[in-house]
């Protein structure tokens, strides 16, 4: 770990990860904390390794090397529910939304219904399961106001405008309770107007007690979004730090413009 | 009359439970599967197993029935949907496959081709249910029944993670859904649905061969499921209503018998066709917003 505000214990810290595809080494000692309270930034060329940093967080893949601790838990060897399960949860560049399914709904599917999702409660605890489904209800139209979806709850999800999609994206891993968010391009694809609109809400995240790490495509927008920035290259973690020193690095500037 | 209507409604009731039972796989989950005519057929020759060789009644033997389909596609489910994708199709009909080559072949349990004969008539309390009138009730019951139980299932929370792995099972995992215990869990409960629909016909038949549960018959039922429309739940009770009308109506013509089994299926092919062309959501059309 480089030099940054290491204050508190992380939240996160991966150790050492690797992680190859044929010869390619997409993800190579990569090392970083994540700290609670705060925004991470990951940022990096093209094909610096990011979204596999996130894909073997969550569980999607698996590491050859390494150690991710999350409050003393290992996650590396977990399938994706279980990580989900101990409170890390991702939303995906391209969305995933389930666009046949109402907003409201994909925010109900993040909120815990454990008895309602449970086939014996279903026909044996019918009144559990009745409260269980009210509460989630009010739960998710809470989550939707705080993302200023409320008004298209009963829409379909693919009804959405683009920017209205990546804030439902958001909005359903917030519904699960989990404390630490992987935001994947949370920004990109979106107009000035927009980005106006989603990058405040994403500032609050951490007001509501969350931890976020996000992947920036941008480094303009990184200084105004992160607390802390891990640069990564090649797989590798070249620097990591408050934006301003990442920001103004001309050696990072170089390899992120250059080549 | 009464019983020839009698028998008509009671084979609508016992299609549409192995059509409802179906369509928890194919429309609510989006698992297709060619193995529930053998399925049927375990909880047909379960059932009737039971009745003739130990002397366990109707009920005891849809327990049966239902246990045996169940752990019939666990077996199968087990290792093909821990692989995404479309290993279920092809795993399910190897199931169909194999069953039948059971039924034909393990003559010691299953008498083969010549089936077996004397099933027993089910008992209410010490009332037989003989009349085709009164098999109707029961047959409608049960129907009635699997049509709540899928109510239940699908009208939940249990039901909307269903969705959600149907229409992205990579987004269900990540919002922390165990995608393949769901998938197992699913597949047996229709199992076990479609497991009692056996039960009802060969106590009801009170005769029973390999010919009724063989692959066509597989496809016939998920011609049900498609034609009545996937996507809502009554779907595939009218599926079975209008399929299984269409040769009772073909009687009125006159038509040879010669001509008429095969016009059947041409007419069932062409239906197939006609609606995956013109209306693949099926009659009953596409579900929209249930505003709650």
């Amino acid at each position: 770990m480089t030099a940054g505000a290491t204050a508190a214990a992380p939240i996160m810290a991966l150790q050492g990860v690797a992680r190859s595809f044929g010869g390619i080494r997409a993800v190579d000692d990569c090392s970083f904390e994540v700290q609670p309270g705060l925004i991470t930034g990951l940022i990096g060329p093209n094909g610096a390794g990011k979204t596999t940093v996130f894909n073997l967080i969550t569980g999607f893949l698996s590491a050859e090397h390494g150690s991710i601790q999350f409050q003393g838990r290992e996650l590396l060897g977990l399938p994706p529910h279980e990580v989900e399960r101990l409170g890390v949860v991702r939303t995906f560049q391209h969305l995933r939304l389930w666009g046949k399914m109402t907003v409201l709904e994909n925010v109900l599917l993040g909120c815990r219904t454990p008895a309602g999702e449970s086939v014996l409660s279903l026909f044996l605890r019918p009144g559990a399961v009745r409260a269980e489904e009210a509460r989630a209800h009010s739960r998710a139209m809470e989550v939707l106001e705080i993302f200023g979806l409320a008004a298209r709850a009963r829409e379909f999800a693919e009804d959405l405008a683009y920017p209205e999609q990546k804030l439902l994206s958001m909005a359903r891993i917030f519904a699960t309770d989990a404390p630490v968010l992987l935001l994947d391009e949370p920004t990109s694809g979106l107009d000035g107007e927009s980005l106006q609109r989603i990058m405040p809400i994403v500032r609050r995240l951490v007001d509501h007690g969350k931890t976020v790490l996000l992947i920036e495509h941008n480094m303009d927008l990184i200084s105004e979004l992160a607390d802390q920035v891990v640069f990564l290259h090649q797989g590798r973690v070249l620097a990591a730090g408050g934006p301003a020193k990442i920001t103004r690095d001309p050696a990072l500037t170089e390899i992120y413009f250059g080549a | 009359m009464t019983a020839y209507l009698a028998h008509f409604l009671v084979m609508v009731a016992i299609y549409s439970i192995l059509a409802l039972s179906l369509n928890l796989l194919i429309g609510f989950s989006g698992i297709f599967s060619l193995a529930h005519a053998a399925i049927y057929g375990i909880g047909a020759y379960a059932s009737a197993l039971a009745a003739l060789k130990l002397g366990v009644g109707f009920w005891g033997g849809m327990a049966i029935a239902a246990a045996v389909g169940a752990l019939a596609s666990a077996l199968v489910a087990i290792p093909s949907l821990r692989v995404a994708g479309d290993y279920y199709v092809v795993a399910s009909f190897g199931l169909q496959v194999v069953m039948l080559a059971v039924f034909m072949n393990w003559t010691d349990l299953t008498n083969g081709h010549a089936g077996l004969p004397g099933i027993p008539r089910p008992n209410l309390l010490g009332w037989s249910i003989d009349q085709p009138f009164e098999y109707v009730f029961l047959a409608g019951f049960f129907a009635l029944l699997t049509w709540a139980i899928c109510r239940r299932l699908t009208d939940s929370a249990f039901g909307r993670v269903l969705q959600a792995i149907r229409d992205d099972e990579i987004a269900a995992q990540a919002m922390g859904k165990n995608v393949v215990l769901v998938k197992i869990v699913v597949a047996c409960i229709s199992s076990a649905l479609g497991a009692t629909a056996g039960s009802l016909y060969a106590h009801y038949i009170t005769y029973i061969n390999p010919s009724s549960f063989a692959l066509h018959e597989s496809i016939f039922i998920a011609t049900l499921v498609i034609l009545g429309g996937s996507e809502r739940l009554t779907g595939p009770v009218i599926g079975a209503f209008v399929l299984l009308a269409i040769p009772e109506a073909l009687k009125f013509l006159a038509i040879p018998d010669a001509v008429a089994a095969p016009m059947r299926q041409i007419i069932y092919g062409a239906l197939l066709v006609l609606f995956m062309l013109v209306r693949p959501e099926g009659i009953l059309g596409r579900a929209r917003a249930r505003p709650r």
